[in-house]
């Protein structure tokens, strides 16, 4: 989403200007053998995925993409980025995660732009498909942003953020432990990634599609003319029953779908989900405990302060929060948007 | 060459348990990151040792790694306060198979206290999940929670002061849940949307409800049927309802004993129900809308017979029960039925016989329809079902359940 937050994106482009450039040659080659080692390097940079110490000037076979929709983490910008070796390539999938090969990894920066224009890194999370399915590490940068280190643990960091108004946030940031990880990126119990998929990948964010950005770069096949899309939850042409059930998609339904960690509620959010009481439609609570505010079902049409689903979305709580992880903010903007969709809905 | 390969780190593999270590945990430091790291780094086989102290933790605990024990020394010594939590939707997380908890107690979790999921044989022992602030809306769900999973062995534990059910198994198959104290939780036990549990020898008193066997729509695992309850001791359930409204406990009288709603092949024996104000058993249909044509919102097939009653039934805090008691002589009798036997789903409606067999003195509430007003039935005493209705088989857990023949032994502080 970095094309939407245009003064980190500058900032990104001159710390790549600024920063050691390698010598001449062929650029470095990423290493591959770091990413498949069993114990994972100490230092972010020894995996060669990028050729500034900044991390933004990505090597070769290392492409940035955008999402249509992104998960909110308390108004952090990101930057992702793809990798996938020589020889290998991902092969297009209509539905659910692209079919990306062994051997890949898929980098995400989070940071915050300060009020000077500079950079804030916190954290740089890597997934790596390894022979036996993928691993999620976190690496958190230092105080002054010169290193990134592996905290399989997490960590807690004091963050100075700021909303999507400008308005200064004293964030107690959470960087997950690899468990937590898997909290969210779990199918059927399996690791998996979350944001690349097709439907989420085909959005016209640089005048031309990610899709099209990574076929162009040799790192997709089977592209069709015409793939599946979800909209960007942010674009006020779009109707708003299709901008709620993005966003969902990409902020609950990892969790909340059939194979996911949330299955059990039966509460399910994601894109494909038929509208009905699998999406909160006049659907009582399973386990949500306080978490139900009291209300009696996730959706009543009409009624935005029946719905359990904003209450967990409007609240910061922890225990009644939702989504669990990641969130320590309220997400105004879509609180907002999802509050009208309930507003509008048909009893 | 390859093949030979592989038959190598299969050797390797199948040696490993014996090279199983303990992992040991202090206090001291930050106890988050002590005892995250030990659950992460932990390999199959492993033993996590929380030695004797408080653990103050922020955040979340999670265990992904399968056939990991982690041992404390003592409900009352090893206790992870999570008082400050501000992550996380449970004290400890598990989603690994073959994992045994036990000698430690999980204090003040912002939501549930241990949730496994989707895990196969997973044990509890002598492990206590507390609200220390006694009975309050505020406080987490679910004490010790088991959801989507296979072998679920729970016994020897303590759950106080949840808003939900104390011990709660939901979605889950091949359950045991034994030798439990249960006390001023909404519900005690709770065996939700699952199929063959014994819970038994159990203590479950001061609740709201003592336990309860439901089978609620909506949710991918349904039709949950054979459950023995027997051997408990179910006094005294008269604790004020706390739960959140909306929550399906929320409409859990005061002083239930226990509850069979809309499950199946659920026989209830040798128990000894007492000073239960409400009622000391019901068995009723679920009443809320729904529209999931897979749902049957009746109770089938239920035996209750050889409980021991002592008085009970003579405050009933749902709607009519006052004066049900008045009609019946100052108390209700043991078994109350709601007496429904169709419901209606997507317009169309269903009938069957709910076979309900009991040998105590019983009344109906004498509505047809799940889902009717029961004010609108006609109460009448109730009659057992004349026929037999075969139990269920015991339930037996696999040999290598982890903790079976593992009773608590303390690890001594200098180990």
């Amino acid at each position: 989403m970095l094309s939407r937050f245009p003064r980190l994106a500058a900032v990104l482009a001159g710390a790549a200007l600024l920063s050691f450039a390698p010598p001449g040659g062929p650029i470095a080659a990423v290493n591959d053998a770091a990413l498949m080692a069993e114990r994972a390097p100490r230092d972010f940079a020894d995996y060669g995925l990028f050729l500034d110490a900044a991390m933004t000037q990505p090597a070769g076979r290392v492409v940035k993409y955008d999402l249509n929709s992104a998960l909110f983490s308390d108004y952090a910008d990101k930057a992702r980025y793809i990798y996938v070796p020589e020889g290998k390539t991902i092969s297009y999938t209509e539905e659910g995660v692209l079919d990306i090969p062994v051997g890949s990894a898929i980098v995400k920066h989070f940071g915050f732009t300060r009020a000077d224009g500079s950079i804030d890194m916190i954290e740089t999370r890597l997934l790596i498909h390894q022979a036996d399915g993928w691993t999620a590490l976190p690496y958190v940068w230092d105080a002054n942003d010169t290193k990134a280190m592996l905290k399989k643990a997490g960590a807690r960091v004091d963050v100075e953020g700021r909303n999507a108004k400008g308005v200064p946030l004293a964030l107690g940031w959470r960087v997950p432990n690899v468990n937590q990880c898997k909290g969210c990126h779990s199918v059927d119990g399996e690791m998996m990634p979350i944001g690349p998929k097709a439907r989420n990948l085909s959005g016209d964010v640089h005048g031309t599609n990610d899709l099209q950005i990574l076929a162009g770069a040799g790192l997709l096949t089977g592209m069709p003319d015409d793939p599946a899309h979800m909209p960007n939850w942010e674009d006020e042409t779009v109707p708003v029953d299709r901008r709620a059930r993005a966003y969902l998609d990409v902020n609950c339904g990892h969790c909340h779908n059939p194979a996911g960690p949330a299955s059990n509620s039966g509460l399910f959010l994601g894109w494909d989900a038929e509208t009905g009481p699998q999406i909160g439609i006049g659907k009582g609570p399973v386990a949500a405990g306080r978490g139900s505010g009291g209300r009696m079902v996730s959706i009543d049409p009409g009624n935005p302060d029946g719905s359990i689903l904003l209450y967990r979305v409007e609240s910061t709580e922890p225990g009644v929060m939702m989504p669990e992880l990641a969130r320590t903010q309220r997400h105004d903007e879509a609180a907002a948007l999802l509050r009208a969709w309930i507003a509008d809905m048909e009893m | 060459m390859i093949k030979s390969l592989t038959l190598t780190a299969a050797l390797l593999l199948s040696a490993s348990p014996a090279l199983a270590r303990t992992i040991h945990v202090t206090a001291e430091g930050d106890a988050y990151e002590n005892i995250q790291m030990a659950l992460i780094e932990a390999e199959e086989g492993d033993t996590v040792h929380l030695a004797a102290g408080t653990y103050n933790l922020m955040d979340g605990l999670s265990l992904d790694v399968d056939e990991v024990t982690v041992r404390g020394d003592g409900p009352d010594r090893t206790v992870l306060t999570f008082k400050d939590q501000s992550g996380a939707g449970e004290g400890l997380l598990i989603t690994s198979d073959g994992v045994l908890v036990t000698g430690l107690a999980v204090e003040d979790t912002k939501g549930d206290g241990i949730k496994a999921k989707g895990v196969d044989r997973f044990t509890v022992d002598n492990v206590r999940v507390e609200w220390t602030n006694g009975p309050d809306p505020e406080n987490g769900a679910y004490g010790l929670y088991p959801v989507e999973s296979t072998n679920i062995l729970i016994q020897n534990s303590e759950v106080i002061a949840c808003s939900d059910a104390g011990v709660y198994v939901g979605q889950s198959d091949n359950i045991v849940v034994r030798g439990n104290r249960v006390s001023y939780n909404v519900a005690g036990i709770e065996i939700e949307n699952s199929t063959n549990a014994d819970v038994y020898d159990n203590l479950a008193w001061q609740n709201t409800g003592g336990v309860l066997v439901f089978d609620l729509p909506n949710l991918p695992k349904m039709g949950g049927h054979s459950t023995r309850i027997f051997d408990n001791v179910i006094v005294n359930n008269n604790t004020p309802n706390f739960a959140s409204i909306g929550n399906i406990v929320q409409e859990l009288p005061v002083g239930t004993g226990m509850i069979i709603m809309a499950n199946r092949n659920v026989h209830v024996f040798d128990n000894f129900f007492d000073g239960n104000d409400s009622a000391q058993v019901m068995v009723i249909s679920y009443t809320r809308p729904f529209e999931d044509e897979n749902y049957n919102p009746l109770p089938r097939d239920v035996v209750v017979r050889d409980n021991v009653y002592g008085t009970g039934g003579s405050d009933p805090s749902f709607p009519g029960g006052k004066e049900l008691a008045a009609a019946f002589g100052g108390a209700i009798p043991p078994i109350l039925l709601d007496g429904a036997d169709t419901y209606e789903v997507g317009g169309e409606t269903r009938s069957e016989p709910v076979r309900i067999v009991f040998d105590a003195p019983g009344i109906t509430m004498g509505i047809d329809r799940a889902g009717q007003d029961r004010m609108t039935g006609t109460i009448a005493p109730a009659v057992s079902y004349d026929g037999e209705i075969p139990e269920p088989s015991p339930v037996v857990l696999p040999a290598n359940q982890p903790g079976m023949d593992d009773r608590p032994t303390q690890i001594a502080a200098a180990d």
